[in-house]
């Protein structure tokens, strides 16, 4: 081993920030914290060339207590800022983060449109089903039986909203579910969404403990994968249509060309545009 | 009699060409050396409907629509009747129109003009795939006194994506209407100028606006297209790739606005152009710009609202929602531009303040500004650039949202190691980590408007003209009548001042009292049925006593003589 290679790595913790997480003690959000950081050690991701882009919800103050560049915007509009950033700057690591109401109900919009124009980035969405921040109301995920969201008494009686299918339709290049039990498994599958080309999702499995308090006992129903990541949409489909959603692994790999204009500057001088105007 | 300018209206009923028409006429008079402008009248449809182009010409710069026509080209006598309104007529205009043209039967309606017919619609039957619209292009260059040899060139130009035969059709078509015409009475022309040291550019306002955000160095922008604002998008679609930007079509206005937040965020100066609706929806994420201290160029064409209200036509009604629609204290730039010409230095200046001072800059054109195509002197180039201060060094930490004196902090770049932050729409300490303090929230709401308000921005913040006790005071496309006006009372030796606005945010409480020195009488002259610009400038400065309104809402332009009659029976001795 040589001594190089031993102080040059970067150790999960460098990526963490001084700043103290809002989140209550045993949220799920505090091991995808620290998957995201063993992911980017994983990668050797220099911290200034990473930036974490979040809306609003308790997921998305996740940019706040990592060490990378990061942006907390407004509610729902994670995917946009992150498409922004990534083309006007191709060369960063571009990831987004937040939660199943931000990314799914209020940023359904821009979910449908990043996935559809496939940038080359990654999205994190720790989905809880239920809004926390707001103390406990229904979430686009939420099974319609659930009785105590604060805003639907009766149960919601409409359908959940299937993220990974809806992903699939509308073209995301990379599909995983992970459980945030499971912190090192997490962290790699991280790892490959970053590497992998085009516009990535990574659903994470994180337990509400204060609203649901019955998602404690995700840890011991989620269950690996049967089968290799399928790159096959029609599969893939087939496959996510029929799993209860506890299935944890990569579960679709697509191998669209992700988006990214790159301009060849053709004008040496910026007077050159006054042409068209001369008469 | 010999005119200085002259005013001409084409009207034809939807897709017989009469923009078209108007577009060549008005490059026809640009090649002949005259300046000018056509504005765009049309419906909401797509296809079909009427539409007229309005246009004038002078051999001086010109910027304001005259009191009234001398001449209209009615291609369609029905077509006519959609803009008595808008095409106001005196007894010695004329009409040109066709007794039998269009489809349908209706007539033109009572005009105190004169009327003469011009069987178009026969005379395009003596040529081979001829179209009426190129012997009504033929016959006003006859009436006005253009070359007939000037138009071909610019037939060929504009025509030769349709192929050899339909140029050659045109062309026979416009030699019959020109020769058709010479029956009719020609008007005096304005002399032609054949000063040919000044460069003259023929633009429009939303060509303008996109290439004053390109010299300013917006190099992002997201766009999500809406009337009247899609032409500045597809400018830039065009020509941003070619100095080394990237334009991305977003699926919706609140994906546009955060988008160019990302962008910029990123270290690129974005911009993205919108209409009423539009800037609507991007409220809440120009709040965000404004807190995280991101910069962002917001271009608003405005049209008649509330709501889709006449998107195809223009008012001044935006002004509200730009300088107060944000929700929370959030202090921010609003611009104007005063002109088609102004589009491009305000909306550069505008680029450059929102960078220096790393915020929201919302400029406000219009319709009547944006979509009207203008031949002018070529635009001074400007010195301002997009100028944001980055850190150079991290030796020490740093603190992203540090309370400065100026109130403008290094703003880190992703990439530059040492500069790592968080933008935060919540409010936040000095490093930017969210804080529900007080004493933060005191802090920063101070650096973000001590850094707008205390910036010096010279004497670009008003066009300030003339001298005397009575002051017109008005903004944005108005400008160009009230100017028009007071140059007319210039010529008669009466001295009124104008004070055109072009920063409304953040208020000049200072630079405003020098210019209202020794002002008596204020007119205020506005296109807004609420008065939004009136309410404004009582809220924010101190008036003289003596105060009269000219509002009224779109789409009918003010006209200078209207003008002038509003400030005729007041004293204007000094």
């Amino acid at each position: 081993m040589t001594e190089t290679t031993a102080c040059a790595l970067l150790q999960p913790k460098e990526y963490k920030s001084k700043v103290k997480p809002v989140w209550c003690p045993g949220c799920g959000d505090f091991g995808v914290l620290g998957s995201i950081t063993k992911a980017l050690s994983g990668l050797q991701i220099q911290p200034e060339n990473a930036a974490i882009i979040s809306g609003i919800g308790c997921s998305s103050r996740m940019p706040t207590y990592l060490r990378t560049y990061g942006f907390h915007g407004v509610h729902g509009r994670a995917l946009a800022l992150a498409t922004g950033l990534k083309v006007a700057r191709p060369e960063l690591t571009v990831i987004a983060t937040g939660g199943d109401g931000d990314g799914f109900s209020i940023g359904g919009n821009h979910f449908l449109h990043t996935c559809r124009r496939n940038p080359n980035m990654t999205y994190i969405v720790m989905d809880n089903q239920v809004y926390g921040m707001t103390k406990g109301q229904a979430s686009p995920t939420t099974d319609p039986n659930w009785e105590k969201g604060k805003l639907t008494p009766g149960g919601t009686g409409i359908n959940p909203f299937q993220p990974l299918v809806i992903a699939l339709a509308s073209g995301a290049n990379f599909i995983a579910r992970t459980s945030s039990s499971d912190s090192n498994g997490t962290a790699r599958i991280i790892m490959e969404a970053i590497r992998h080309p085009g516009f990535s999702l990574v659903q994470v499995l994180s337990p509400c403990v204060t609203f649901r308090p019955e998602q404690r006992d995700w840890k011991n129903l989620v269950k690996p994968a049967q089968m290799e990541a399928t790159t096959d949409p029609a599969q893939a489909a087939r496959r996510l249509l029929t799993d209860e959603g506890l299935y944890t692994g990569i579960l679709f790999r697509g191998d669209r060309p992700a988006y990214q204009p790159r301009p060849e500057p053709s004008i040496d001088n910026i007077a050159e545009l006054d042409e068209e105007f001369r008469i | 009699m010999t005119r200085q300018n002259l005013s001409i209206a084409l009207t034809g009923s939807g897709g017989s060409g009469v923009m078209t028409t108007g577009s060549m006429l008005l490059e026809v008079a640009a090649q002949a050396g005259w300046y000018g402008f056509m504005g765009r009248s049309a419906g909401p449809q797509i296809r079909g409907g009427e539409a007229a182009a309005l246009i004038r010409v002078s051999s001086e710069p010109i910027e304001s629509p005259d009191d009234s026509f001398d001449l209209v080209l009615a291609i369609d006598p029905g077509s006519f009747g959609r803009f008595v309104a808008e095409i106001p007529l005196r007894s010695d205009s004329l009409i040109i129109s066709d007794a039998e043209g269009g489809r349908r039967s209706s007539p033109l309606p009572d005009t105190p003009a004169q009327v003469l017919d011009l069987p178009m619609k026969k005379l395009t039957k003596t040529v081979k795939g001829g179209r009426p619209n190129m012997i009504a292009l033929g016959a006003v260059a006859k009436v006005i006194g253009l070359p007939e040899s000037t138009i071909y060139p610019i037939l060929e130009k504009i025509l030769k994506s349709k192929g050899a035969d339909a140029l050659e059709a045109s062309w026979a078509c416009v030699q019959v209407g020109y020769a058709a015409a010479s029956d009719l009475p020609n008007f005096e022309s304005p002399p032609i100028n054949t000063d040919s040291a000044t460069e003259r550019w023929s633009i429009t306002g939303n060509e303008a606006a996109g290439l004053g955000a390109v010299r300013g160095g917006v190099r992002f922008v997201a766009a999500y297209p809406i009337t009247p604002a899609t032409e500045v998008l597809e400018w830039l679609a065009d020509a941003l790739p070619k100095v080394g930007g990237v334009l991305v079509q977003a699926e919706d206005e609140l994906a546009s606005i955060n988008q160019i937040i990302g962008g910029s965020f990123g270290g690129k100066p974005s911009l993205t152009a919108t209409s009423g609706p539009g800037l609507a929806l991007m409220a809440e994420a120009i709040g965000l710009s404004v807190c995280s201290e991101v910069p962002v160029v917001v271009l608003d064409v405005m049209r008649c609202g509330p709501s889709t209200g006449i998107a195809t036509k223009s008012e001044q009604s935006d002004l509200n929602i730009a300088t107060a629609g944000l929700h929370g204290d959030a202090p921010h730039l609003v611009l104007s531009p005063t002109s088609v010409t102004d589009c491009v230095f305000t909306t550069q200046w505008g680029v450059h303040l929102a960078e220096a001072l790393q915020t929201a800059a919302i400029v406000l054109s219009d319709q009547s500004l944006g979509q009207t195509r203008a031949i002018i002197n070529k635009p001074a180039d400007i010195a301002f650039m997009a100028k944001r201060q980055v850190p150079q060094n991290f030796e020490e930490e740093y603190y992203r949202y540090a309370v400065g004196n100026s109130g403008v902090s290094p703003m880190a770049i992703p990439g530059q190691a040492g500069g790592q932050y968080t933008a935060d729409g919540l409010e936040h300490n000095e490093a930017g980590a969210p804080s529900s303090l007080p004493e933060d929230h005191l802090a920063q709401l101070d650096k973000r408007e001590r850094k707008i308000n205390d910036f010096d921005y010279g004497k670009h913040w008003a066009d300030l003209e003339g001298e005397g006790d009575t002051a017109v005071i008005t903004w944005g496309s108005t400008t160009g009548p009230v100017r028009e006006a007071l140059s007319r009372f210039h010529g008669q030796g009466e001295a009124i001042r104008l004070i055109a606005l072009r920063l409304l945010a953040p208020e000049r409480p200072q630079e405003m009292a020098a210019a209202l020195k020794g002002v008596k009488r204020l007119l205020v002259v506005e296109q807004s049925h609420s008065k939004q610009f009136y309410r404004y400038l009582r809220a924010a400065y101190d008036l003289p006593a003596e105060i009269r309104l000219f509002n009224r809402p779109g789409p009918l332009p003010f006209r200078p003589g209207e003008i002038i009659e509003q400030l005729a029976d007041w004293s204007v001795e000094s």
